[in-house]
C-alpha cells in the first residue's frame, strides 16, 4: 500500500516538474512582469507531492512496514523512535529522497521571496532549478527507489548499521543536505543570471542569504559529523582527512570564497564573472562528493552499498551538469573591466579567495589523485594526514595574517590603516607564544608561528568586538562588522585550539586483565572490573576503569563497552569520555581473542569542548548576517 | 582566446571524467593474490634483538620459507600462532617473523610466553618494509620456494586447512 502511494507522489512529482519548466519556458518570453499565479501554485503543488513522498517513507519506518525493501534492510522493530527515523535517510534511496525534498523546497521558497525581482532571471532559475529536481527524481524513480516492493513480506527488518545509531548522526545528514544542496539556489541562479544577463543586484539581492545559510548549515553539518566521529568511532580523533570528509569540505571552501567575493560585489560591483563561477563550482563540487561518496570509488562508513550503475547515473548527470554551465558561461558571460587598489578591502578579499582556492586544490589532489593513479597505472596508493597537514599547514600562517589584517583596511584605498595598533597587538601575540613556549618547551617552528598568528587574529577580534559594543552607534557598519568579527574570533580559537590540542595530547596502549593495573607517566590505569548484560537490541561488557593522575592527585572512573549488536550482527566499541571544559579523558577498551587480557587505550585530549565551541562561534557568525538586516 | 580557455577547460573536464568512469569499472576490493608466481625483491631488514642487518636474498638457502607478518598487539596472530608453532617443526620449511609495528620489549614478551616458532626475526618497526611485500594487515603468511617466488599468500590467520596445504607443497618439493 505505502509503496504504491510512494510510487504514486513521485510520478506526479515528476509530472508537476515537467509543467513547471513547459510552463515557464512559455512565460518567459512573454512581456508582461509579473510572475503569474500558474507558475507559483504549481510550484506549491510540486513541493506537496514530494512532501507527502517523504511522509509515506517516513510512516514506513515508524510502522516497520517491511514490505518496503529499503525498510527491510534499514530497520528493525526493536529500534527507538528516534532512530527509526533517522533509519530514513540513513541509506543510499532514502537520503535521495530527501535531497529532493530540500530542493524542491528551496526552488519553492525562493520563487516566493524573488515574485518581485526581474521576471525573466527569476523564472530561468526555477527552470534550471527543476531540471535539476527532475534529474533526481529519474535516479530515484529508475535507480534507488525507496518504496520497491518486496514479497514475501518478511517478519522482521535487518536494523541500521549501528555506528550510524547516534543522536549527532541522526542530524548530520539533513544538516550537511542544507548545505550541498542549498547551493544549488544559487548555481541555478548564476546560469539564469548570466542568460537574463542580470549581472547587478538582482542576483547578488536573490542569492545573499542563500550562500550564508548553506554556507553555516553545511560548517554545523561538518561539525556534528566530527563530533560523530570523535564520540562513535572510538578512535580518538576528530578530523581524519577521509575522502568522505574532504567532499564535504570541498564546497565549504567555495561557499567560504563565495560569501566574502559577494561582499566585493555588492558594494563594488566588481567580480561579477568570479562570484558566477564561484555559485557554479559549488554545486558542481557538492554533486562531485556525492559522486565520490555514493559511487563507491571510496569505502567508508558513508557508503551504503556499493552499485556502480548509481555512479554512473550521478556521473552522467554531473558531465552534463557542468558541460552545459561551461557552454551557457562561455556564451554569455560578459566583458569585465578588473581594477583593484594594491591593498584595499577588495584587495584583501581576494586573497581570501585565493587561499580558499589553494586549500581546494590540495584538498582535491589529496583525494582524486589515488583515484587517477589506480586508473592510470593499477598502483594503489593512500593521501593520508601527513600529506595535508604538511602542505597546508605552513600556509596557514599568512592565511590567518590577512584575515586578521584584511578587515581594518578600507575599500578602493590603498591606504594602510591601524599600523601602530596592529603592530601592538603583534608584539603581544608574540610575547604570549614566547611566554607559553618558555614552559611548554615545544620547539615546532611551523606551530610557534601558526600559534603566534592565531594569537594575533583573537586578540585582534576581541578589539573590533569591544570597539563595535562600545561605540553604540547606530552606524550601520559597525552592526555589521559583528557576524564577521564572530566568525573570525571563531576561526582564530579553532586554530589555536587545534595546535594546542595536537601538542597536549596523550595516548598510551596497555593490555590489562581483570584487576590488572600500571603505570605509565604521571598516570595509573586499573582495570577494575567487567560486568556482562543485555540491552534491547545488543548485549554488551562494561569495564570500569579507574584513571588516576598523580601529579594533581586526581582519579576518575570511565566505563567503556563493547557491543555485540544483533541486527544485523556486528560489534561497536564505545569510547568511554569525559569531558571538562579544558580536557578529555578518552579511554576504549578492545577485547583480545583467546585471552583474558583486554587493549585498553588511554588518550587525554585537551581542548576538545573548545574546538567545538570555536566551530559553533563560526557558525553563529553566519547566522547572525540573517538579523543585521533587520537592525539596518 | 575565450575559445582556446573554452578548449583547454573543456579538454581538463574530459580528462577528469575518464578518470572518474574508468574508476566506477575497477574492483574496490584491495586483492594482492596476483602477487603469486611473482618474485619477492631483495629488502634489507633490521633483525629483532640484534644489531645486525639481513638482506631477503638469503632466503634462497632455504627450500621454502614462509614469510610471517606479526605483533604483539595483533589478537589473530595469537590465533594462529600455534598453528607456526606445528609449522616450524617441518625441515623442509623455515619461517621468516617479521614483526610488524611493534614494541621490541613486548614482541620478546609475546614469543617467550607462547613460543618461537621463527628461525630468524626481523622487525618492521615503522610498518615500511610490509608496503615491499604487499602486505596488506596482519597477520599474512608469503609462502616462498628458494628461487624467492612466492607460491602462497595467506591474508589473515592461518587455520588448519591451509596448515596440510602448506605441509603438503613443503613435502612434495
Amino acid at each position: 500500500m505505502l509503496s504504491n502511494l510512494g510510487n504514486l507522489f513521485i510520478f506526479a512529482s515528476i509530472l508537476v516538474s515537467l509543467t513547471l519548466i513547459y510552463n515557464s519556458i512559455k512565460e518567459v518570453n512573454l512581456n508582461n512582469n509579473l510572475i503569474s499565479r500558474n507558475i507559483l501554485n504549481l510550484s506549491l503543488f510540486q513541493i506537496i507531492t514530494v512532501i507527502l513522498s517523504f511522509i509515506t517513507l517516513l510512516l514506513a519506518f515508524i510502522f516497520s512496514d517491511f514490505s518496503l525493501i529499503n525498510v527491510y534492510e534499514n530497520s528493525h522493530t526493536a529500534k527507538p523512535l528516534i532512530y527509526k527515523i533517522s533509519g530514513v535517510w540513513g541509506n543510499h534511496e532514502g537520503s535521495l529522497l530527501l535531497w529532493i525534498l530540500i530542493l524542491s523546497l528551496f526552488s519553492f521558497l525562493f520563487l516566493n521571496f524573488n515574485k518581485s525581482n526581474n521576471k525573466k532571471f527569476v523564472l530561468l532559475t526555477v527552470i534550471i532549478q527543476n531540471i535539476l529536481s527532475l534529474g533526481f527524481l529519474i535516479f530515484l524513480l529508475t535507480n534507488s527507489n525507496p518504496f520497491a516492493e518486496l514479497y514475501p513480506v518478511p517478519k522482521e527488518g535487518l536494523g541500521l548499521n549501528p555506528i550510524l545509531q547516534d543522536p549527532a548522526l541522526a542530524i548530520h545528514p539533513p544538516l550537511l543536505y542544507l548545505g550541498f544542496v542549498g547551493s544549488s539556489i544559487y548555481f541555478s541562479a548564476a546560469l539564469a543570471s548570466l542568460i537574463s544577463a542580470q549581472q547587478g543586484n538582482n542576483f547578488v539581492k536573490s542569492v545573499k542569504y542563500w550562500v550564508i545559510f548553506s554556507w553555516s548549515f553545511q560548517t554545523a553539518g561538518i561539525l556534528v559529523g566530527s563530533i560523530w566521529a570523535y564520540y562513535e568511532l572510538g578512535w580518538g580523533g576528530y578530523w581524519f582527512w577521509d575522502p568522505v570528509e574532504n567532499s564535504s569540505l570541498m564546497p565549504w571552501f567555495l561557499m567560504t570564497a563565495l560569501l566574502h567575493s559577494l561582499l566585493i560585489l555588492e558594494r563594488k560591483k566588481g567580480l561579477y564573472l568570479w562570484v558566477i563561477t564561484l555559485s557554479i563550482l559549488t554545486f558542481t563540487m557538492s554533486v562531485t562528493g556525492t559522486f565520490l561518496v555514493r559511487s563507491g570509488i571510496l569505502n567508508s562508513v558513508h557508503t551504503f552499498a556499493n552499485d556502480p550503475s548509481r555512479g554512473m547515473y550521478i556521473l552522467i548527470f554531473l558531465s552534463l551538469m557542468i558541460f552545459s554551465s561551461l557552454v551557457i558561461f562561455y556564451k554569455f558571460a560578459p566583458v569585465e573591466k578588473r581594477n583593484f587598489e594594491f591593498l584595499s578591502k577588495e584587495f584583501f578579499i581576494l586573497i581570501n579567495n585565493w587561499f580558499m582556492i589553494f586549500f581546494l586544490i590540495v584538498v582535491l589532489i589529496g583525494t582524486i589523485y589515488p583515484i587517477a593513479l589506480e586508473v592510470l597505472s593499477q598502483k594503489k596508493i593512500s593521501v593520508g594526514p601527513p600529506y595535508f597537514n604538511v602542505v597546508l599547514a605552513p600556509f596557514l600562517i599568512p592565511f590567518l595574517f590577512f584575515l586578521s589584517y584584511g578587515p581594518q583596511s578600507k575599500w578602493s584605498s590603498s591606504k594602510l590603516v591601524g599600523l601602530k595598533k596592529n603592530l601592538i597587538i603583534f608584539i603581544s601575540s608574540i610575547i604570549l607564544t614566547i611566554l607559553f613556549f618558555y614552559f611548554s618547551k615545544m620547539e615546532n617552528i611551523i606551530l610557534n608561528l601558526i600559534i603566534i598568528f592565531s594569537i594575533y587574529l583573537i586578540l585582534q577580534s576581541l578589539g573590533d568586538l569591544y570597539v563595535s559594543f562600545s561605540k553604540k552607534s547606530l552606524n550601520s557598519f559597525n552592526t555589521s562588522g559583528l557576524s564577521r568579527i564572530i566568525s573570525h574570533l571563531g576561526f582564530g580559537l579553532l586554530i589555536l585550539f587545534i595546535s594546542f590540542n595536537s601538542i597536549f595530547s596523550v595516548e598510551y596502549d596497555l593490555n590489562l586483565k581483570k584487576g590488572g593495573n600500571k603505570n605509565i607517566d604521571n598516570f595509573k590505569i586499573k582495570l577494575i572490573g567487567l560486568e556482562y548484560s543485555n540491552e534491547n537490541n545488543y548485549s554488551k561488557v562494561v569495564g570500569t576503569v579507574q584513571v588516576t593522575n598523580q601529579n594533581k592527585k586526581t582519579s576518575e572512573i570511565l566505563d567503556p563497552e563493547i557491543r555485540i549488536y544483533k541486527s544485523p550482527e556486528t560489534i561497536t566499541y564505545e569510547a568511554s569520555i569525559k569531558s571538562k571544559i579544558l580536557s578529555d579523558t578518552y579511554v576504549t577498551m578492545t577485547n583480545l581473542e583467546g585471552s583474558e587480557f583486554y587493549n585498553i587505550k588511554f588518550q587525554n585530549k585537551p581542548f576538545m569542548n573548545l574546538i567545538w565551541f570555536s566551530v559553533m562561534l563560526i557558525i553563529m557568525g553566519g547566522l547572525l548576517k540573517f538579523f543585521e538586516r533587520k537592525t539596518k | 582566446m575565450k575559445k582556446i580557455y573554452f578548449f583547454i577547460l573543456s579538454s581538463l573536464l574530459i580528462g577528469f571524467f575518464y578518470i572518474l568512469f574508468f574508476s566506477l569499472k575497477i574492483d574496490k576490493n584491495y586483492d594482492t593474490q596476483n602477487l603469486i608466481g611473482k618474485n619477492i625483491s631483495e629488502i634489507e631488514l633490521n633483525l629483532l634483538n640484534e644489531n645486525k642487518k639481513f638482506n631477503t636474498i638469503d632466503l634462497k638457502k632455504n627450500d621454502f620459507t614462509a614469510i610471517n607478518f606479526f605483533s604483539s598487539w595483533c589478537g589473530p596472530c595469537r590465533q594462529e600462532h600455534k598453528y607456526l608453532m606445528s609449522l616450524s617443526k617441518n625441515k623442509n620449511l623455515k619461517i621468516l617473523g617479521i614483526n610488524f609495528k611493534d614494541d621490541e620489549k613486548k614482541a620478546n614478551e609475546f614469543l617467550n610466553k607462547l613460543g618461537n616458532p621463527y628461525y630468524l626475526i626481523a622487525s618492521d618497526k615503522n610498518g615500511k618494509k610490509a608496503i615491499n611485500f604487499g602486505v596488506y594487515g596482519i597477520p599474512e603468511t608469503i609462502l616462498i620456494n628458494n628461487d624467492m617466488l612466492i607460491i602462497k599468500k595467506y591474508i589473515g590467520p592461518l587455520n588448519s586447512s591451509e596448515v596440510k596445504e602448506i605441509l603438503k607443497i613443503v613435502e612434495n618439493k
